[in-house]
């Protein structure tokens, strides 16, 4: 089966956000808590609902990656763009830190 | 321009104070989000891929000077330095945190804005002619009667539940730039023969999955019954449109299962009993709020004319910005200018927050105070004497905000798409961006002459693909973004949907499929004075499709 890592976006500013293998929230997928099978899909989905409750994280998603040159590349577009930001040079004269359209 | 009265600050004040209090028990874990979600949408608070988004109402798209300072210094306090003008009249900010917009609220009150109405199934945020009380070509100034359906609708009690969102548009002129027949209700505000003041109300009109034109349902409806005819046309779809699905909820899925004639049979006898309530306008209330809009006292300038002329000639640059981007005044001696939030290869519709201040002081110096953001993204100086549109134009300049591309193949309007908004399937912006580059020299530009592509990132049709000359919708294919053409659309006064060209474009062929597009018009037209809509209006879609596809076999 295709690995899943849970996503969500933290409550207080929403900016994007993956759960850890340190049960943490982080805010890069880097480290993200990889689910190969069913039960540790079900132990993810059992974590993001807890966070939900927790009042942690809103917007809770399981969401389908690969692991690509060592890397962890989700499958879907708009992951990739939740994970890299805006595609665009959005910020007023500064140039996006790291530039998503290689992530697109 | 309108000014709060007690009650409207009040009224204000005590919402944000409400909703101060919500998110503070939203954060302390008090209120779950399933109790928020409709309290935060209901003060303009979504939620995006990367982020919240606030959205606030810019009611009937005008500004004052202060008010547009305040937004350019919203987005550098609490956001990322910049906003998005939307297609309603609206600006987002794409960065907030969820503590800091109860502050962001405190500081829109003091400049007498907010946030309300601006999502939910509400009657939303009233949208006008962007030229309105400035262009030469208008009857008479539709933003009082903006304003009169702005407060009847704030928090109506009866409408703030409808079966979906409804949306109001106003024009006062023939040439009809608030896309009125695209509106849940669209009113043509004009004279009949004895001078009196009334509507064209057409009602349906909407875009979405199923886009469609409005219906005109009375030619003539005097002023004072606007509020009683509203409410009539209101109450019917609140009791009749369907609840059951949303995708069959607006008003104008209810025109068109229901018939356009027996709707309005219902409507007109929903009206009969409220027609002499209290609901009736009277002149006296009407003339209150007018005399908010009493246009601005303006200086007789005579000298514009030739200092104009001779600036002109000087600069070719300066020259082709007065040709495209001024539009005539009903003052002779005035032009309404639209600044472009278009550069080439831009955002369609971001603004710094220095750009927002500069337009601000150019606007209290050159423009009476009067700043107007239109549903193309654009924003505008209504008032600017022509002696001091060279001065204007330097200044626009020195920020990038002096593009002469109004109503050209760069004037693209673009939804935020899969860069922002979680119910997108495709980039719109991007695509923008790389059709402005491909097609932004000015010679090209001109040469192709007026144009409008509208880009949407899904069928919700947020960028008004329908209604482009050229529209661009984005979906998903396969994990590939995919985007179909349509051709033919307007949301003018003579307003169609456009037809879907064939099978979609992968996103490296999309521009080149546009290029194609815009070259077979440039072989077929019958002259430069044959715009793009009027050539395809004559041929058909048949020359373009060929284009794009290859000759169509004679016997399928
Ligand atoms: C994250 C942000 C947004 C969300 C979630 C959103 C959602 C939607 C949805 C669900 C519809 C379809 C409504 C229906 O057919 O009943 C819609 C329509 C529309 N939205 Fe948005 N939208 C967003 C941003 C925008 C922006 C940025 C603009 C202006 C540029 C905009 C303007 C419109 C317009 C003009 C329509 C179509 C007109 C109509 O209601 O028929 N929206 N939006
Ligand atoms: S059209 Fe779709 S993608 Fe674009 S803003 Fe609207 S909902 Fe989002």
């Amino acid at each position: 089966m295709t690995i899943k890592v849970l996503t969500a976006n933290r409550l207080t500013d929403g900016e994007a956000v993956w759960l850890g293998a340190d049960g943490e929230w982080r805010e890069t997928i880097e480290g993200a808590l990889l689910a190969r099978d069913a039960e540790a899909v079900a132990a993810l989905e059992s974590a993001g609902k807890a966070a939900l409750g927790a009042n942690l994280v809103v917007d809770v998603n399981l969401i389908d990656v690969e692991e690509r040159g060592g890397e962890l590349y989700p499958l879907r577009l708009r992951e990739r763009i939740r994970l890299s930001g805006p595609t665009i040079d959005f910020e007023p004269r500064k140039k996006p830190e790291n530039s998503a359209v290689s992530a697109a | 321009m309108y000014r709060y009265d007690e009650f409207d600050h009040a009224f204000v004040a005590a919402r944000v104070e409400q909703f101060k209090d919500q998110v503070q028990r939203r954060l302390s874990g008090e209120l779950t989000e399933d109790q928020f979600k409709p309290l935060r949408l209901m003060n303009g608070v979504y939620l995006q891929l990367h982020a919240y988004m606030l959205r606030v109402a810019v009611p009937y798209g005008t500004l004052s000077a202060k008010q547009m300072r305040k937004l350019g210094s919203i987005a550098r306090v609490y956001d990322r330095g910049y906003g998005h003008f939307t297609t309603r009249q609206n600006i987002q900010y794409n960065w907030p945190a969820l503590g800091d917009i109860p502050k962001i609220l405190d500081e829109l009150a003091e400049v007498e804005m907010h946030a309300m109405q601006t999502s939910g199934n509400c009657i939303r945020n009233v949208t006008a002619d962007h030229f309105a009380g400035a262009a030469a070509d208008e009857v008479a100034d539709p933003r009082p009667f903006a304003e009169i359906l702005r407060q009847w609708s704030s928090l109506h009690p009866e409408f703030s539940f409808l079966p979906r969102k409804f949306k109001i548009a106003v024009t006062g002129a023939e040439h009809d730039r608030a896309a009125i027949q695209t509106h849940d209700i669209g009113l043509h505000l004009k004279k009949n023969a004895a001078g009196e003041l009334g509507f064209g109300v057409y009602i349906g009109g909407g875009q979405g999955r199923t886009p469609m034109v409005a219906k005109n349902i009375r030619d003539f409806l005097p002023a004072e019954d606007l509020l009683s005819y509203t409410t009539a046309i209101v109450r019917v779809y609140n009791l009749h449109g369907r609840r059951d699905n949303k995708y069959k909820a607006r008003i104008k899925i209810l025109v068109h299962e229901t018939g356009t004639e027996e709707l309005t049979r219902q409507i007109e006898a929903e009206w009969r009993a409220l027609k002499e309530s209290d609901l009736k306008l009277p002149q006296g209330d009407i003339n209150a709020i007018d005399t908010y809009f009493r246009p601005p006292v303006l200086p007789e300038r005579p000298e514009g004319w030739g200092t104009l002329a001779v600036a002109k000639r000087a600069d070719a640059g300066f020259a082709a910005w007065v040709d495209q981007n001024v539009t005539p005044h009903r003052h002779p001696d005035y032009g309404v200018v639209t600044i472009s939030l278009k550069p080439i290869g831009g955002i369609p519709g971001d603004a710094s927050a220095e750009q927002m201040e500069l337009v601000a002081d150019i606007a209290e110096k050159f423009s009476q105070d009067e700043i107007r953001v239109s549903h193309e993204q654009n924003l505008v100086l209504p008032h600017v004497a022509l002696a001091d549109l060279r001065t204007v134009y330097d200044l626009l300049l020195t920020d990038g905000l002096a593009t002469a591309n109004a109503g050209l193949i760069t004037d693209i309007i673009a939804c935020p798409g899969l860069d922002y908004c979680a119910l997108a399937n495709a980039r719109s912006i991007p695509v923008a961006q790389r059709i402005s580059e491909r097609f932004g020299a000015p010679a090209r530009q001109s040469e192709i002459g007026d144009l409008k592509i509208k880009i949407s990132g899904c069928i919700n049709a947020c960028g008004h693909h329908h209604v482009g000359h050229i529209g661009i919708l984005g979906v998903e294919k396969k994990g590939e973004e995919l985007y179909q053409i349509t051709l033919g659309g307007s949301a003018d006064e003579i307003t169609t949907v456009g037809e879907i060209t064939g099978r979609g474009f992968s996103s490296e062929e999309v521009v080149d499929a546009i290029e194609k597009i815009v070259d077979t018009y440039l072989g077929l037209r019958t002259g430069r004075q044959e715009n793009f809509l009027a050539a395809y209006r004559r041929v058909g879609a048949a020359p373009f499709k060929e284009a794009l596809y290859g000759p169509v076999s004679r016997a399928a």
